[in-house]
């Protein structure tokens, strides 16, 4: 088990991000990010602050629930859904951008693609991750990326925040045998 | 959980997992009503070998909302009224693929006779067995009295819940007494001596037979359908002698505290068990337990059929 | 002619050791020696206890009318295998044994079978109506010479039906074997009623529905000084109300059966109508009153109510299902479970409980006797310490509706002679 990224990378990749994201988009007036439970929403959280330091301005931000669009639901046992919260402006014509803390295969934007299809039409959709470890099975690329981190399939790819475990890191770990 | 049997075979976290599901299920759905992928391809059966047209359409209303496939044996078409046995029907209904069926029938024990026969591969939801259980009632009723009574608890602690009628023929009765008690509520039964269970004393409720010193104390009031058979079967002298003493009229109404509500599990007599005006009054909350039943029901659906049972549960 | 057969090693239910010589279907000697005589075979009897052939006063044999449960010969295979010399065919089958021809048409097949004695009971009303009595006194000259009346699955629930059945039956010193419950208090119930049946949702079947037919009856049998016979007494309210006619004198006598000595209505709560029965089972605190009422002998005997049913009767919603177990092949090894390693009873109580009063009530002369020189050779060879776990996919029975499935049972059969001869022997 290794530390792919510490503490002040991960603050660092996060102020990056959101200066990209307010450059991309001409700031943020148009702005909604939709963080994808858990360590998404806590993410999107940090990256509205950052945003809101940098234009002076506070951002839209919610969350996404993705689990009853997931396509894997019976390889897993029976899961708690997370809310759903969709700030007061909508996504009508904004520019959402989906912010999850691991990109692996692309199911998991898939199904956030299918949520987002149900609660109306944005003008972009835009999606911002902590790491990219590559292996993608759908093709769906990340606009943002933290650090993208080359990885075989077998490894384990752990994001730990202060929000929820007490400390910033994200963990390499090889499979036994 | 592989199946929904009985309120007796839950948890209380099971019970508490079932309702958030639900509540988080309902803010969803606040805005237009939009159908969730979740349980796409999957075959839902719903086995109604006796009439209940309202728990039919309110389990079909959620197995369609959350995409599954809903094949319905009503009542009249059904095999199981012409006299074909549980077990052939559930050997037909497994050969049909389906994963779950969901069972009105006039027996008690009928569902955990299907779960236990070994016939059928599929989930069991038993939606009211004879005079046993209706689990599924219980859940909408505990998740309304939440929603208006617990202050932002989780549990329905300290408060006090009425269920008043005919207790001895009540499925809902049984599955709200032993839910409403374990989330934390103290139940009052009120109901005439004829029309509660010898050994209802092994229950965790208090007994009454005078609705009036009740009304005033509770938090929620669940009133029964009472049966007109019932007054021919000498349970009753009469219907009007019921009304006078076990009804739920403008009067009573009045004493009830300010934030109290009104339940009916439906259909209503209006008039016998509860006069129109309480139905109808601003403390009754019964149209909106019809809403949140197919919240409730998307919630056990989702959590029996979207994932793997035979994995260890992770809520 | 039967052959010649020595028991060796056994223990009589006195304690005492013996080796039996049986020669044309009677105990030709008895001695404490060893000593095989030629041509006689030998059982060797070794840890096992003797007993006179058991006698059972209550068993549903469903010959005519219901073959594909049970005959006559299935059933006394599985009597014989229950360590049972005579079995007692109740009268509900289809046609009802409400005639002489079907009386001796049962009693012929159990003559044929040969296995054990089949007495028949008569009907005591008509097609089991309760209404008109049957032909009785037909019944009790025919070849069957029935002796023992009952509409069982039926209560003769009419009080003058009831009178007269009683009174008509002195003429040939005949006894009424009443099923005790109150049809008004029963309809449509389905367990015991009590907690368990409050919180499973199923109709009551109260105790005293059970009791206030017994009651009503002891009441006749005193005013008529005539015999009356309970069956299969389920309550603690019902044993009262036998002490109390026995401390009276009145000629009542009992019977229960053995899986209201073991199992009790907590069993229900898994819907399985493999634990549906009538009358219903009970609370733990009857349970426990009935083996009290065993032991001191206000019960007189264990009868086995066996009561087969296919498959399809029993794979259904409780409701559907029928009432019954089946009993013959359990019979012995659950009362020595319930009565003698409780320290209840002994040995030679269960002789009388199983055999001797059941034979007695009956007026079966040739059962019921100790086993002596010159009685009939109708032995029980049992070993009470060996167990075994009860399939019922190995039951002698045509059905398989025993509640005891997968119950570890004290107490193996190994050999039952009927008449001198071995009907059962267990394979080693
Ligand atoms: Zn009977």
């Amino acid at each position: 088990m290794s530390i792919a990224l510490p503490a002040p990378d991960i603050s660092r990749a996060i102020t990056r991000i959101a200066h990209e994201i307010c450059e991309r988009n001409s700031g943020s007036q148009l702005v909604t990010l939709l963080g994808i439970p858990t360590r998404g929403a806590h993410l999107a959280q940090r990256l509205a602050a950052e945003i809101e330091s940098i234009t002076g301005n506070s951002v839209e931000c919610g969350t996404l629930d993705i689990t009853m669009h997931r396509d894997d639901l019976r390889l897993r046992a029976p899961r708690a859904l997370a809310p759903t919260s969709i700030p007061p402006l909508g996504v009508e014509d904004r520019h959402v951008v989906l912010v999850d803390d691991v990109l692996f295969s692309g199911r998991t934007i898939r199904a956030a693609l299918d949520a987002l299809g149900e609660v109306g039409r944005p003008k972009t959709v835009q999606l911002a991750v902590l790491v990219d470890r590559g292996h993608r099975q759908l093709p769906i690329k990340a606009d943002y990326v933290g650090k993208n981190l080359p990885t075989s399939p077998q490894q384990i790819i752990k994001v730990h925040l202060s929000e929820l475990d007490g400390v910033d890191e994200v963990l390499l770990e090889e499979v036994a045998g | 959980m592989r199946h929904l049997l009985s309120i007796a075979d839950l948890t209380k976290s099971d019970a508490l997992s079932i309702l958030n599901t639900a509540e988080t299920l309902s803010r969803a759905s606040d805005g237009p009503m939009k159908k969730l992928p979740t349980l796409r391809g999957r075959t839902i059966v719903n086995l109604f070998a006796e009439d209940s047209t309202r728990t039919r359409i309110s389990f079909e209303a959620a197995a369609k909302r959350l995409s599954a496939d809903v094949i319905n044996f009503s009542a009249k078409g059904s095999s199981l009224s012409k006299g074909e046995s549980l077990k052939d029907t559930a050997q037909t209904l497994q050969a049909m693929g389906a994963d779950a069926v969901i069972i009105r029938h006039s027996a008690s024990g009928a569902a955990h006779t299907l779960a236990q026969g070994q016939w059928m591969s599929g989930s069991v939801i038993n939606a009211g067995d004879g005079t046993h259980e209706h689990p599924s009632q219980a859940l909408l009723d505990a998740f309304t009295i939440r929603k208006h009574c617990a202050h932002g608890n989780d549990d329905l602690t300290g408060l006090r819940i009425a269920i008043v009628g005919d207790i001895l023929h009540s499925r809902v009765a049984r599955s709200n007494v032993l839910l409403l008690s374990m989330l934390g509520a103290h139940v009052v039964l009120v109901a005439p001596p004829t029309l509660l269970p010898i050994g209802v004393e092994s229950w965790p409720v208090t007994i009454s037979y005078d609705l009036d010193s009740v009304i005033e104390s509770v938090d929620a009031v669940i009133m029964l359908r009472i049966q007109i058979e019932r007054m021919t079967e000498m349970y009753l002298p009469s219907a009007g002698e019921y009304a006078r003493f076990y009804g739920l009229n403008l009067d009573r109404l009045a004493r009830m505290k300010t934030q109290s509500i009104v339940m009916h599990p439906g259909p209503m007599n209006r008039g016998l068990e509860i006069s129109s005006e309480s139905a109808d009054s601003a403390r009754s909350v019964i149209v909106e337990q019809v809403k949140n039943g197919v919240s409730v029901r998307m919630a056990i659906l989702y959590l029996l059929l979207a994932g793997n049972q035979d994995l260890e549960v992770s809520l | 002619m039967s052959e010649k057969l020595f028991i060796k090693n056994g223990t009589l239910v006195d304690g005492s050791k013996a080796n039996i010589h049986i020669s044309d279907g009677v105990i030709t000697a008895m001695d404490t020696a060893d000593g095989v005589l030629n041509d006689e075979r030998v059982i060797d009897a070794k840890d096992c206890i003797l007993l006179p052939g058991l006698v059972d006063l209550h068993t549903h044999l469903r010959e005519p009318g219901k073959e594909s449960a049970e005959t006559v010969l299935s059933g006394s295979q599985a009597a014989a295998k229950g360590g049972y010399v005579a079995v007692s065919a109740m009268a509900n089958t289809t046609p009802v044994a409400d005639n002489a021809s079907v009386v001796e048409h049962v009693f012929r097949l159990g003559q044929k079978a040969g296995l054990v004695d089949v007495f028949p009971i008569g009907a005591v009303t008509q097609g089991l109506g309760g209404v008109n009595l049957a032909d009785i006194g037909a019944m009790a000259n025919s070849e069957a010479q029935v002796r023992v009346f009952s509409d069982d699955g039926h209560c003769v629930s009419d009080a003058l039906v009831m009178r007269h059945a009683l009174e008509y039956v002195k003429g040939f010193n005949g006894v009424i074997a009443q099923h005790a419950q109150e049809p008004a208090l029963t309809k449509g119930s389905q367990m015991n009623e009590g907690i368990v049946s409050s919180q499973l949702g199923l109709k009551g079947w109260p105790a005293i529905a059970e009791e206030a037919i017994i009651a009503r009856d002891i009441l006749l049998a005193d005013f008529l000084q005539a015999r009356l016979h309970i069956c299969h007494v389920t309550t603690a309210g019902g044993v009262e109300i036998i002490r109390w006619a026995k401390a009276r004198g009145i000629q009542v006598t009992a019977e229960v059966t053995p899986h209201h000595l073991l199992l009790t209505d907590e069993l229900a709560r898994s819907y399985d109508a493999v634990y549906k029965v009538n009358p219903p089972l009970r609370t733990e605190r009857d349970v426990m009153a009935l083996r009290e009422a065993l032991a001191e002998g206000v019960i007189d005997i264990v009868a086995t109510d066996h009561a087969p049913h296919g498959t399809e009767s029993k794979e259904c919603e409780w409701q559907e299902a029928a009432f019954g177990m089946i009993g013959l092949e359990t019979a012995l090894p659950i009362v020595n479970q319930t009565m003698v390693q409780t320290g209840l009873m002994n040995w030679e109580q269960v002789a009388m409980r199983m055999s001797k009063a059941p034979a007695r009530i009956g007026q079966y002369y040739q059962h019921g006797r100790d086993l002596e020189v010159g009685s009939p050779a109708h032995i029980t060879v049992m070993n009470p310490t060996a167990t075994y776990r009860v399939d019922r996919d190995l039951v002698a029975s045509r059905s398989r509706n025993t509640p005891f499935h997968g119950r570890e049972l004290p107490g193996i059969i190994t050999t039952t002679i009927f008449d001198g001869r071995v009907t059962f022997e267990r394979s080693k």
